[in-house]
């Protein structure tokens, strides 16, 4: 049987999602929220956890999934999840889903924290009312959960039909011959979308009625009289004091970044050990692969390649890749969960606003820190399609995680000395000084684009500030780990192999008694010396398309000459290949520029063309940032020949 | 009567007209802003250019340039929000 969880954003619906399905669960598209649509099992039970969404009128892309999944009925039962503590708003959306089909069943979940607040639910009375199973529910604590089992085994239902004016169920009939349910047929008229509910709307608007308000206020007068019925409430609504600090003027935003920071440092610093434990075991791996093959008679022609190319540039992306993502993911959940991130919107929408761009959009920049693929599909939750393109256009303006360790190298080799104090804070003003300039651009560039080729006004912006909540560790580990490296090793394989094999070919073909590769970088090192850096650093860049944790790696390898990437972890060493290839502090800091201003990862890249659905962007978005990258490279190298 | 943007922080007021177009509305009354609802301004942003109101038991952010069109009528002052309760 197929299960169809409904409900609004924060009511704990993937809580119950959890608790049913446990680890036999996989998503689609995952960002921190439920996007996309997420299928697990009980038993016989197929459930699907839709986007959270407060209407089955979409508004954002992300309703929009829920809304066509939801009136397609391609599934046996549709449960709607409630949030006790606002029941009346709740209701609308299980009217809504009561004019799409007849099995319907009501869960209304946080009885426990509604029970501790004074509200009290008469879910009998409810049940009644609406014609259909209404189950109680404290899913963080399983309470309920076999209830709603057993109704599911066992439907029972039989909505209450909500009648219209005699003229709105005529022009609701008309239309409704034509579609799949009674909901459809009102939807339709709504929003003007079918001939027959052209038809209909006109005819409605030459009488002098306005069949959207005779709709909503008819759904808003029920929901506000069944919840009178139903909700005893004997306290008032308490405010947390933690909104008064988070919002605060003067602390709100400090708190922020410090959190943001605090969680990219412990990212960073917490993925050094598992890092070099990975690169010991598939080093390790590699040799018994590579002497098994030896073993096998298989002709050095195509072990090489295959283990020098393809497997250590792969084992090299997730070796780096995966213990940062793992760790940052999870701690952003964590901070969702506890309802942080939309008082992030809350408080930088202002702002974004000034830019003609939306607060949701510091939730995908912020997202962007951990990974930019991830911060572009995060862009669903942002309403307004020109806001969502801006978004996804600046995302990769800020650095993800596999460009951190670029950044770090280079700052530390070129802007500490080895006596100085505090050597780890002055590293992190830097790094925080790089990230500010990141975000400055993000700005300035939306500006400019919503003057430009993305004109407009910023469009409606509303947001529920959910209440705090105790975050559930289980559902964090579950939900970002698991899904986080899955991506991970995926993205590992599609792109890093083919990679690792180009990247091996152009470094072992010889033409002339120069490798393809040093022919690239000849090539490229007039462009190069011209925006004051050289041949092989944009030869990096471009190989490390594939990702941004080889780029250096890359580089070094040509510098030094080998023939395959090999793990430089002395600095001073490191700090020496460069300075013997006519490093300054000048090249340092166009680099650094360079790696926060270039293309973004082909991840990124392939994520942008299936958000947008338009080569034309995912070009732009190529270019974008290699345009101002090139520009104030150019500039910084031409104002420091002056001195 | 105010604009909603106009409400002072804790002061309490009902919602008495609400003007804007079709898509807008819709999304306004499914967060739960309609005519004679009650509504408590709760929170101001570090930039102002946004706030949050208490609104059927949710805290609801919304630009003030987005609620310059929602007309509501301030309850009297003396009764105004208690927080504490």
């Amino acid at each position: 049987m197929r299960i169809a969880l409904i409900g609004n954003p924060n009511v704990g619906k993937s809580t119950l999602f959890n608790s049913l399905t446990g680890l036999r669960q996989h998503t689609g598209n995952w960002t921190g929220k439920t996007v996309g649509v997420a299928v697990g099992y009980y038993n016989d039970l197929e459930i699907y956890d839709l986007p959270g969404t407060y209407s089955l009128i979409p508004h954002s892309e992300e309703e929009k999934v829920t809304s066509e999944f939801v009136l397609h009925k391609d599934y046996d039962i549709a449960v709607v999840v409630c949030d006790a503590l606002c029941l009346e708003r709740n209701l609308n959306l299980v009217l809504q889903t009561m004019e799409v089909t007849d099995n319907v069943i009501m869960c209304v979940n946080l009885m426990d924290e509604a029970k501790r607040k004074g509200i009290e639910i008469d879910l009998d009375k409810l049940s009644n009312l609406l014609g259909i199973q209404v189950i109680g529910m404290s899913a963080i604590k399983n309470d309920g959960i076999s209830e709603l089992i057993k109704s599911i085994n066992n439907i029972n239902s039989n909505p209450q039909k909500i009648v219209y004016d005699d003229i709105i169920e005529e022009s609701i009939n008309t239309v409704r011959l034509t579609s799949n349910s009674r909901f459809e047929a009102i939807s339709l008229i709504m929003q003007n979308k079918s001939d027959d509910a052209k038809v209909v709307r006109s005819y409605l608007i030459d009488k002098g009625i306005d069949f959207n308000e005779k709709i909503l206020n008819k759904k808003m007068e029920i929901c506000k009289s069944i919840s009178k019925e139903v909700v005893h409430n004997t306290k008032h609504y308490s405010q947390s004091k933690w909104d008064k600090i988070l919002t605060n003027k003067l602390t709100g935003i400090p708190i922020m970044v410090f959190m943001l920071i605090s969680i990219l440092y412990i990212s960073i610093i917490g993925a050094n050990y598992p890092s070099k434990l990975l690169f010991k075991f598939f080093n390790w791996l590699g040799v018994i692969i590579e002497s098994g093959l030896h073993f096998l008679h298989i002709p050095s022609v195509i072990i090489n390649p295959l283990i020098y190319g393809v497997y250590r540039v792969t084992t090299w992306v997730v070796a780096v890749m995966l213990p940062p993502m793992a760790i940052f993911f999870p701690l952003f959940t964590l901070l969702e969960d506890l309802g942080v991130l939309p008082r992030i919107a809350f408080n930088l929408d202002g702002y974004f606003s000034k830019s003609n761009a939306c607060g949701k959009q510091a939730l995908t920049m912020c997202m962007g820190f951990g990974c930019n693929a991830v911060g572009v599909t995060g862009t669903r939750i942002i309403d307004s399609p020109r806001e969502k393109l801006i978004a996804i256009l600046t995302n990769s303006f800020v650095p993800c995680n596999g460009r951190f360790p670029s950044l770090l190298s280079v700052l530390t080799m070129f802007f500490i000395s080895r006596s100085i104090i505090f050597k780890s804070l002055i590293n992190a003003l830097l790094l925080g000084l790089i990230i500010v300039l990141g975000v400055f651009m993000t700005l300035l560039v939306s500006k400019i684009l919503s003057n430009t080729i993305l004109k407009g006004e910023s469009s409606m912006f509303i947001l529920e500030l959910p209440p705090y909540r105790k975050p559930q560790i289980k559902k964090i580990i579950i939900r970002s780990l698991l899904d986080r490296t899955i991506f991970v090793l995926g993205r590992a394989l599609i792109i890093a192999a083919p990679m690792g094999l180009i990247i091996y070919l152009l470094t072992n073909i010889n033409i002339s008694g120069v490798s393809l590769l040093s022919h690239l970088s000849n090539i490229l090192n007039p462009v190069g010396k011209f925006i004051g850096l050289d041949g092989v650093i944009l030869t990096a860049f471009l190989l490390g398309i594939a990702a941004n944790e080889i780029v250096v790696p890359i580089m070094l390898m040509i510098y030094i000459s080998n023939s395959y990437l090999i793990d430089i972890t002395n600095l001073d060493y490191m700090k020496q290949v460069l300075l013997s290839n006519n490093w300054s502090i000048v090249t340092a800091i166009c680099f650094l520029v360079f790696v926060l201003f270039h293309f973004p990862c082909s991840t990124t890249l392939l994520t942008i063309k299936k958000e947008t659905g338009s080569i034309k962007w995912t070009v732009v978005s190529a270019f974008l940032p290699l345009f101002i990258g090139f520009i104030l490279c150019f500039i910084i190298y031409h104002i420091s020949l002056l001195f | 009567m105010l604009s909603l943007d106009e409400l002072k922080i804790n002061q309490r007021a009902i919602i008495k007209n609400i003007e804007c177009d079709k898509t807008v509305k819709i999304r306004l009354l499914d967060m739960g802003f309609q005519n004679g609802e009650e509504i408590v301004h709760v929170l101001n942003s570090p930039s102002k250019l946004i706030k949050a109101y208490l609104i059927k038991n949710t805290l609801i952010a919304i630009r003030n340039s987005d609620v310059k069109n929602i007309l509501v009528e301030v309850i009297d002052d003396e009764n105004s929000f208690n927080r504490k309760s």
